[in-house]
């Protein structure tokens, strides 16, 4: 617009025309979306851009340098592990703070990550901000480690962070995950991140949360073991079979994320430390090692896990965790180790 | 002139916070504090590393009067982690205190509210000598059984303190104990005798 005064007059029209030089409304010219949706359609682009494109902005490499001397060790220009360095410094005063006081949820400024929100956004920024060069990171989707949200979160830190990744409960020293608790037992250098989608777990029976922060200062869980009495009354037993509560160190009733509670058991007085993320929530938790995580049950009606009543399709063994995989369209179905790395450990032991 | 920071910022905080994690989620435990800043005096260096790993312009730091006499201490800090100070201890989200044989009593310091136990300070305090050994008895969460932790100096009034410290739980302070290339933690979870 070289002429400020003619500018929305319609006495003086703008010079340029509506649509005029812009040649990806030509009829069988490529839309210049470049190499993402919809680039292929229409053949290769080779007609004019319809703007001059100036050349991308690099910082001048020497200025790089200096700002972040030694940033991320990936191929891809981010900070180590993507965060910023003052959101790691956030969340980790969040994390001391929930390691100090087990089971208690510290509020967080999370922050918006490169994925959906229940894909493990909480998970995700803990782990970030805990990582370090030297760390190896499992990620497992339920037990598994070779499907999407496992997969696309490990490869999200490999590029981002440099760092080394494994599918090896034993090798790992970080392991993420959503929501199984690795049937290897874990040892004390090792962190697990939970991936948390609703942290409060007096939430579906209390929706205030000035009520239930109110709750948990008062250590007031009567609501809970009422919920509790009320699966009994109806059907005979508990039927509460995933995100279990549980009390932590003798205070805090603490969502264990949507575990199944045939893991709660491993919660207990285990070696390894215990974090968790709830992104969108934003609250972060922790259980320290060997902790007391006692699931809440009644004297009459003690809790118990569940069982399988067959054995792993794939490695026979008995006790284990099992999915059930639809294999065909005519009610074929197979029941297979939940956790991939111990099913495939113990087929490799039976060759 | 001004001393230096860290030389990758990223990476040495990132190990200094992981051994505060370590420390303060296994009480009794030491750790080393990888520590290489030369932070002006009466400042050590492993206080310089943990308040540049974790303080920013939301935390206010509280200097007990040894660091506070000093204008170099304050600008250092000031300097490298945009940190605000401040005089009242009952506001500051970490404490770094030089001499523990004068660490003010702990009930001087923020212990949260019931609602937000996480509002609390984290106090930093530098010693000559942590050894695991007799001195304090330790349990809690984060620690197998018992530990044991012999500390010098001993603050005035420990191992009151700590014990009162804890019966408030989940309100308290959370302490970190840093002897020259050497980090225990003591959170508030943790129950002590001695």
């Amino acid at each position: 617009m070289s002429d400020a005064r003619t500018f929305g007059t319609d006495a003086h029209p703008s010079p340029r025309l509506r649509g005029e030089g812009r040649d990806d409304l030509v009829v069988g010219a490529a839309s210049p979306k470049g190499d993402g949706e919809g680039g292929a359609v229409g053949g290769a682009f080779s007609g004019e851009l319809p703007h001059p494109r100036l050349p991308p902005l690099f910082a001048d490499d020497d200025v790089g340098k200096t700002l972040s001397p030694q940033a991320g060790r990936g191929d891809a220009a981010y900070n180590f592990a993507y965060l910023d360095e003052g959101t790691k410094r956030m969340i980790r005063r969040a994390l001391l703070k929930a390691v100090a006081v087990p089971g208690y949820q510290v509020p967080f400024a999370s922050r918006e990550m490169p994925m959906p929100y229940g894909w493990g956004t909480g998970g995700v920024q803990v782990t970030a901000a805990i990582l370090g060069r030297s760390d190896v990171l499992k990620v497992i989707d339920q037990g598994a480690d070779d499907t999407t949200n496992a997969v696309s979160i490990r490869r999200f830190f490999a590029k981002t962070a440099g760092i080394a990744t494994t599918t090896r409960t034993g090798e790992a020293t970080v392991i993420q995950t959503r929501h199984r608790i690795p049937e290897t037992p874990l040892t004390e250098g090792q962190t697990l991140v939970y991936q948390v989608p609703i942290p409060e777990p007096l939430r579906f029976l209390e929706p205030r949360e000035t009520e239930t922060r109110q709750m948990h200062a008062l250590a007031e869980y009567g609501l809970m073991h009422v919920k509790l009495y009320e699966d009994i009354s109806r059907h005979g037993h508990i039927a509460t079979t995933y995100a279990y509560p549980v009390e932590v160190a003798g205070r805090y009733v603490m969502d264990p994320s949507p575990t199944p509670k045939f893991d709660n058991p491993k919660m207990d007085d285990c070696p390894a430390l215990q974090l968790f993320g709830a992104g969108r929530e934003r609250r972060i938790y922790a259980v320290p090692p060997y902790t007391r995580v006692r699931s809440l049950d009644f004297e009459d009606h003690p809790f118990t896990v569940q069982s399988f009543d067959r054995p792993c399709a794939l490695c026979g063994a008995e006790g284990h965790y099992l999915d059930e995989v639809v294999t065909d369209d005519a009610g074929g179905r197979m029941f297979i180790c939940s956790d991939t790395d111990a099913c495939e450990t113990r087929r490799e032991g039976a060759q | 002139m001004l001393r230096a920071g860290f030389r990758d910022p990223v990476h040495e905080s990132q190990g200094v916070f992981r051994a505060v994690l370590d420390a303060l989620a296994r009480p009794g435990t030491i750790h080393a504090i990888p520590a290489r800043l030369d932070p002006p005096a009466p400042l050590t260096p492993e206080l310089a590393a943990i308040a540049l790993a974790l303080t920013d312009g939301d935390t206010p730091v509280w200097l007990d009067p040894a660091l506070a006499a000093g204008h170099d201490v304050a600008a250092y800090l000031r300097f490298h982690t945009g940190a605000p100070t401040t005089a009242d201890p009952a506001r500051a989200a970490f404490a770094l205190v030089r001499e523990a044989e004068r660490c003010p009593p702990l009930a001087d310091f923020a212990a949260g509210t019931p609602a937000y136990p996480d509002t609390s300070t984290t106090l930093v305090l530098a010693l000559d000598r942590i050894e695991a050994g007799p001195g304090l008895r330790l349990t809690g969460p984060g620690i197998r059984g018992a530990a044991e932790l012999a500390l010098a100096p001993l603050p005035p009034g420990w191992p009151a303190a700590l014990r009162e410290n804890h019966a408030g739980f989940p309100l308290g302070v959370d302490i970190l104990l840093a002897a020259p290339g050497r980090l225990a933690g003591l959170p508030r979870s943790t129950a002590v005798e001695g």
